[in-house]
């Protein structure tokens, strides 16, 4: 009997598998073939940007946010990497018999606190109340709407070698802010979820006339695995710069100690972006005086050596290749 | 990052690189890295490139779970599916496979597997399920055993009546010695493991420079440490006077760690021990001492799915140095780290997932 494993919903591998063989291959639809967040929709001669997600953040209060936060910010991120503005977002919530009040109050009111972040506004919704067991307190589906800016046309094909690789800041404090509390795992820390919504950074970012080819937000599976899919099955590689690439002392720290590679943490407040040459330095201007990319750097570049890898150039000096997410990171034996 | 960055500091390697050459040129010289996290090290910072190629480094049997055989990851699974039993272990057990199904799997079906970072957690997970039977699968050598020693202690101390390990702990210094006796691979020296090295003080080494002549560095996981030790190593080698040295002095004492050798030696004794490729090792595992067989999972009757190995599957020789991944016809092909054919590209210390994610 073949049967669903944690791993084919880590954003790693297995999980493109799934996708490819099971819902591209099932439902068929050309927009689905293009294995983007999100889909670019033509109605009236306006591009409109579509694209849904669910959040099952286990615990659902963390340190920086929590389950509301980041179900608006997550998905309001995913259109606006597109290089659109979102507009409307829908709420969906599957409450566990017996949540409670207060908490369910919470989490609304930081999903308002998001939307207002990112002038969204939510306005329609579902809830559906399950029996004591049937999921974990509160499971949280959004979908959001968004216009293309006018002008803007991001893809992965107009990259080429040359192109500097920004980030807007820090990676990894998400992931280790919600492992630090989850249930046998109980650390003490000061690291804070990066969660936030980052259109605002990005719209100021292309309203700059600046040569911006390509964006994406990297979640799950962390910088590694986006930017191997930024570069998989394309005709350009690209090289990380170790010593560039910035990351907290402490989620160092903890990553040493559990044996995990903080390229492969989850962000939840993070944009990658693919800059011609020529506008890097201006592009990370822009991030750095933005509160939202205060600590925005340079972690690489878009080369014509190595297609379809992304290697790393280790601190020492050396090189290596760093390789998708297969399944989950899993915490070492010794 | 303090304490870490001075470790890997490229000019220091570079100049260790540079007084590695001095003295390395002429006939090959081979090292082994005894254990895993070494191999990773090793790949994840390209320390090879660091080396002159007439120095070779071959990957050793230090990687606990690639050493698990089938039979024992099949006996877990037969625990696993009693709907009675919660099965704990480390992470990186979940996906090594047995005979025909693996944890994961299991998990996916309905078993109760849990991943804990520590063995000390099931104490806790027993005490929380007092109607459940907690089994902990004992994964690893002298680093592990000592915490697993210390529950084993504990939960009799206190009565505890539903936890129980299936204790398949592995030594060292032994498999070191079957490897030397093998002859099947030409060895210079050895690249001796830090952590083990912690819990067992060096002096457990001295017969492999007294007895068979070969060069010893107990060293430490940064490329710095590697790259010393590899320097240790080569002039033992051309001066022809083997000895166990410690590069690892931050962490490693001559005698160990007492405590932890004390509690291993009260709850386990040394007994003749299988291990995947290498074959049946004379006192090289750990069985739960009578005293504490109340505690002991393998008293209890389960039904395993009768033996199959893979045929293909070169990990045996891998582990044993005799073959690289790159000769293995499943690697990269059907085995992947997704899909893995063998302990080797399961473990994150495995010599075939550290070729498939860094060596492409």
């Amino acid at each position: 009997m073949d049967t669903i494993m944690l791993e084919h919903g880590s954003g790693g591998r297995m999980m493109h598998s799934l996708i490819r063989d099971v819902f591209v291959k099932g439902f068929d639809s050309p927009h689905l073939r293009k294995y983007e967040d999100s889909a670019v929709l033509e109605i009236m001669d306006k591009k409109i940007v579509f694209t849904t997600d669910s959040y099952v953040v286990d615990p659902i209060f963390f340190p920086g946010g929590d389950i509301g936060m980041l179900s608006v910010a997550g998905t309001v991120n995913d259109i606006a990497v597109m290089g659109a503005i979102p507009n409307f977002i829908s709420c969906g919530l599957i409450l566990e018999e017996g949540f409670s009040r207060e908490d369910l109050q919470k989490i609304v009111d930081s999903m308002k606190q998001a939307a207002d972040k990112s002038s969204c506004t939510i306005v329609t919704g579902d809830t559906k109340v399950v029996d004591r067991g049937k999921v974990d307190k509160i499971f949280i589906n959004t979908s959001a709407i968004g216009t293309m800016i006018d002008g803007v046309s991001l893809s992965k094909e107009s990259i080429k070698p040359g192109d500097k690789i920004l980030i807007n800041g820090f990676i990894g404090d998400h992931g280790i802010a919600v492992l630090s509390k989850r249930e046998g795992m109980e650390f003490g820390t000061s690291i804070k979820s990066d969660v936030q919504p980052l259109n605002m950074l990005i719209k100021e970012l292309l309203s700059n006339g600046l040569t911006i080819r390509f964006m994406r937000d990297p979640t799950r599976g962390g910088i590694a695995t986006t930017l191997n899919e930024i570069c998989d099955g394309m005709g350009f590689g690209i090289e990380l710069f170790e010593e560039m690439i910035p990351v907290r002392d402490e989620v160092r720290g903890y990553c040493e100690l559990l044996g995990l590679d903080p390229l492969y943490v989850a962000n939840e407040g993070k944009v990658i972006a693919v800059v011609g040459r020529e506008d890097s330095d201006k592009a990370l201007e822009i991030m750095k005086r933005h509160p939202d990319g205060e600590a925005a750097a340079f972690i690489g570049e878009i080369t014509e050596e190595n297609a379809g890898t992304v290697s790393l150039r280790t601190t020492i000096g050396s090189h290596r290749i760093v390789d998708m997410l297969s399944g989950a990171q899993l915490p070492r034996i010794c | 990052m303090k304490y870490i960055d001075e470790f890997r500091d490229r000019r220091v390697c570079e100049n260790l690189a540079t007084e590695i050459s001095k003295i390395g040129h002429g006939r090959d010289i081979s090292l082994m890295e005894v254990c895993g996290t070494h191999t990773m090290s090793i790949y994840r910072y390209g320390i090879k490139k660091f080396l002159l190629p007439n120095i070779r480094l071959l990957s050793g049997p230090g990687c606990p779970v690639c050493v698990t055989p089938n039979g024992e990851i099949d006996k877990a699974i037969a625990f696993a599916r009693k709907s009675e039993v919660i099965i704990t272990t480390f992470g990186d057990m979940l996906k090594v496979p047995g005979s025909t199904s693996t944890l994961a799997v299991e998990k996916s079906r309905g078993s109760d597997v849990r991943i804990v970072y520590s063995a000390v957690d099931c104490l806790k997970i027993a005490e929380e399920n007092p109607d459940k039977t907690v089994v902990f699968l004992g994964i690893g050598f002298e680093t592990t055993a000592p915490t697993v020693a210390a529950t084993i202690k504990d939960a009799k101390d206190r009565m505890l009546k539903n936890y129980f390990v299936l204790c398949y702990h592995k030594l060292i210094p032994p498999v070191i010695k079957a490897v030397l006796e093998s002859g099947e691979v030409l060895v210079d020296g050895f690249i001796l493991p830090g952590h083990v090295s912690v819990i067992t003080g060096t002096e457990v080494y001295e017969f492999i420079a007294r007895d068979y002549r070969k060069a010893c560095v107990v060293t430490g996981f940064e490329p710095v440490d590697i790259l010393q030790s590899i320097f240790m190593l080569v002039k033992q080698v051309k001066t022809n006077s083997p000895v166990v040295e410690n590069q690892y002095t931050r962490s490693v004492k001559k005698e160990g760690n007492l405590r932890a050798k004390c509690l291993m030696d009260t709850v386990f004794e040394p007994v003749d021990c299988e291990w995947r490729g290498l074959g049946n090792i004379p006192m090289s595992g750990l069985k739960i001492r009578d005293e504490y067989s109340v505690l002991d999972a393998n008293t209890i009757q389960v039904d395993i799915e009768p033996l199959r190995e893979n045929p293909e599957c070169i990990c045996g020789e891998v582990l044993r140095g005799v073959k690289t991944p790159l000769d293995c016809s499943l690697f990269r092909i059907e085995c992947l780290p997704e899909n893995p054919k063998g302990p080797c590209m399961i473990s994150s210390e495995g010599t075939c997932a550290a070729y498939y994610k860094y060596g492409k």
